[in-house]
């Protein structure tokens, strides 16, 4: 458990924050110099705030009230630079046992084979860091972190550096690690796939302060997210379990809460946890159940609000089963079909874009 | 003809224990300054800096008048130093290495410093995150990867010790056996008739000796270079 409240004047910005992450992974969310970096900075000890507090697992780290500020060695809080930051003079066994050693070993909660087995490090252990690739880099900055048995990791865009393949290899590894360890993560992103894949607490961050935390689906589902976030595209995010496979159409049935979505054909096991992503503008309003359509998810559920922006679109949310179903349709178009709180409708869904721990590709 | 004669091994001797010393004494010294000059900020520092570099643009003969004046055995510092702990340095040895030291640290303290403004920062904030205080940082981290630098300053300052003669020769005057390293017996050899041979022999040696020393820097310089850099030693 981490709970962070401080603020920071720097130069540019004033940096505020507020929020708490359960175990599990947190992704704070915003463009680049939305102080997310300087955020985790402080997190770790190597930038001090004017005030506030900082606790992780009942310990206060910060406490400008109290005069606590514990430093940056004795924190014990696991960080992976975004370009690996790793000791260019040591071998990898050298950079994997320098945080190692300096942890009483009672207080270890891994074990060295353990994490060199959990990230395919064995073949590496005696390679210096000029002789890896970026991806293999990335992977010994995570285990140097974690063989530190850090209270919590701090994870600062890991995957900027990388290419497509490589991306997906360090995310496959990152899914491991937080499945195999109960180490609570908090990672720095700028990309809607990465929180998508990961995530299931956001801290929203937009001009060093942070404007709304959550959880992930719920975050992710607010219309007025695309104004302070720019980058990002409303949209909902649905955990779901895969039912069934069309292996003639090269289809996928998942359901949710009692509601089935097709989607393409995923590598999946039958019962596997998945997630799904449905964006804002793939996301169609009817008043009746339309028949005679390609659309082949149609939802039924009721409005539950509408959100204007500053040209011609609105937001209109709808539960479908418990779940916030956003659509970006023309305000227009809300007028005509007289879209208010409490409205049937029926929601006709172009497309699913996948994510799960499984596969990912946009169907 | 090649063979050294026992008084030109004395010269040799002499002026390796003088550079050998003056450097290991200097060195810690030195790192603390070039360390302080490059990681720092202090009311003062441009002051510091330039006194830091003093050695290199007075004239030799300068400075070790200075030393005659502070350290002789009459000098304020020199007589608290016989007097309470029995050390003379004036006309001894152990004067010629202090003067060297002297005469090569801003030459060591400026390879330093260049070297340790290029350690990258974030490393060193990175083994802080893993639980390494300040000063484990500052002797797993930032000394290895500044290793280049300091040797190149050692080698720089033993070389320039090596040669050293203004300072020594009016600190601790030509005492053979004592104080007369390789320059000084040049220079006695060309105020001798007849000493010219011996002179070129000496010079020779000088020239040998230097060579050397830059071959073997060079070869550990890189050697620590590949180390730093994370290529296989």
């Amino acid at each position: 458990m981490l709970r962070v409240n401080i603020h920071k004047k720097l130069d540019k910005f004033e940096l505020v924050a507020d929020f708490s992450s359960d175990s599990g992974i947190t992704a704070l969310f915003g463009r680049s110099g939305a102080g997310k970096t300087t955020l985790i900075n402080v997190v770790a000890g190597l930038v001090r705030p004017d005030r506030g507090t900082i606790e992780v697992n009942g310990e206060w780290l910060f406490d400008s009230t109290r005069n606590i500020d514990v430093p940056v060695a004795r924190r014990r809080v696991g960080y992976v630079f975004q370009e690996g930051r790793l000791f260019p003079h040591l071998t990898v066994r050298g950079n994997l046992e320098y945080g190692y050693e300096l942890v009483c070993p009672g207080e270890r909660y891994v074990r060295f084979a353990q994490v060199v087995d959990l990230l395919s490090l064995g073949h590496l252990l005696e390679r210096r860091p000029a002789r890896l690739s970026g991806g293999e880099k990335q992977r010994v900055a995570i285990g140097r972190a974690l063989l530190a048995s850090p209270r919590v990791l701090l994870m600062d865009e890991p995957l900027a550096s990388l290419d497509g393949p490589r991306k997906e290899e360090i995310l496959q590894y990152i899914e491991r690690l937080h499945l195999e360890i109960k180490v609570p993560i908090v990672y720095v992103t700028h990309s809607v796939e990465e929180i998508v894949r990961l995530a299931e607490t956001v801290v929203l961050m937009a001009g060093g302060s942070v404007i709304m935390a959550g959880k992930a689906g719920e975050v992710m589902g607010r219309p007025e997210l695309r104004i302070p976030t720019g980058v990002f595209e409303g949209g909902t995010l649905i955990d779901a379990k895969v039912a069934a496979h069309d292996m003639d159409y090269d289809l996928t049935i998942v359901d949710f809460a009692g509601e089935r979505l097709i989607v393409s054909g995923v590598i999946a096991r039958i019962g596997a946890d998945i997630r799904v992503r449905i964006r804002a503008r793939d996301v169609a309003l009817a008043l009746s159940r339309p028949t005679d359509v390609s659309v082949l998810n149609v939802l039924a559920g009721h409005v539950v609000d509408v959100a204007y922006e500053l040209d011609s679109t609105a937001y209109v949310r709808v539960d479908v089963a418990g779940a916030m179903l956003l659509a970006r349709i023309t305000r227009f178009s809300v007028e005509r079909l007289s879209l208010e709180p409490g409205r049937e409708v029926f929601a006709l869904i172009k497309a699913v874009t996948l994510d799960g721990h499984s596969a990912g590709f946009d169907g | 003809m090649l063979e050294l004669s026992p008084a030109e091994w004395e010269v040799i001797q002499l002026s390796l224990k003088v550079a050998f010393w003056s450097v290991l004494c200097s060195l810690p010294l030195s790192v603390a300054v070039a360390v302080l000059l490059a990681r720092t900020h202090f009311p003062g520092k441009s002051v510091f800096d330039a006194l830091v570099h003093l050695p290199l643009v007075l004239p030799p003969v300068v400075i070790g008048y200075f030393l005659l004046l502070l350290l002789g055995r009459r000098g304020p510092l020199g007589a608290l130093l016989e007097e309470y702990f029995g050390i003379v340095v004036a006309f001894r040895w152990t004067g010629a290495a202090l003067a060297a030291g002297i005469m090569g640290f801003p030459l060591m303290v400026r390879a330093i410093r260049l070297s340790v403004e290029a350690v990258d920062m974030g490393i060193e904030a990175a083994a802080r995150t893993l639980g390494a205080t300040r000063w484990r940082v500052f002797f797993t981290v930032t000394m290895p990867l500044a290793l280049p630098g300091i040797l190149t300053g050692a080698l720089l300052s033993f070389a320039r010790g090596l040669g050293e003669f203004g300072a020594t020769i009016t600190f601790v005057s030509n005492i053979p056996g004592e104080t007369r390293t390789l320059p000084l017996a040049i220079y006695t050899q060309t105020q001798v008739p007849g000493g010219d041979t011996q002179a070129l022999r000496l010079s020779v040696i000088a020239v040998a000796l230097s060579v050397v020393a830059l071959m073997l820097s060079e070869w550990m310089v890189q050697r620590a270079q590949r180390r730093a850099k994370g290529y296989d030693a």
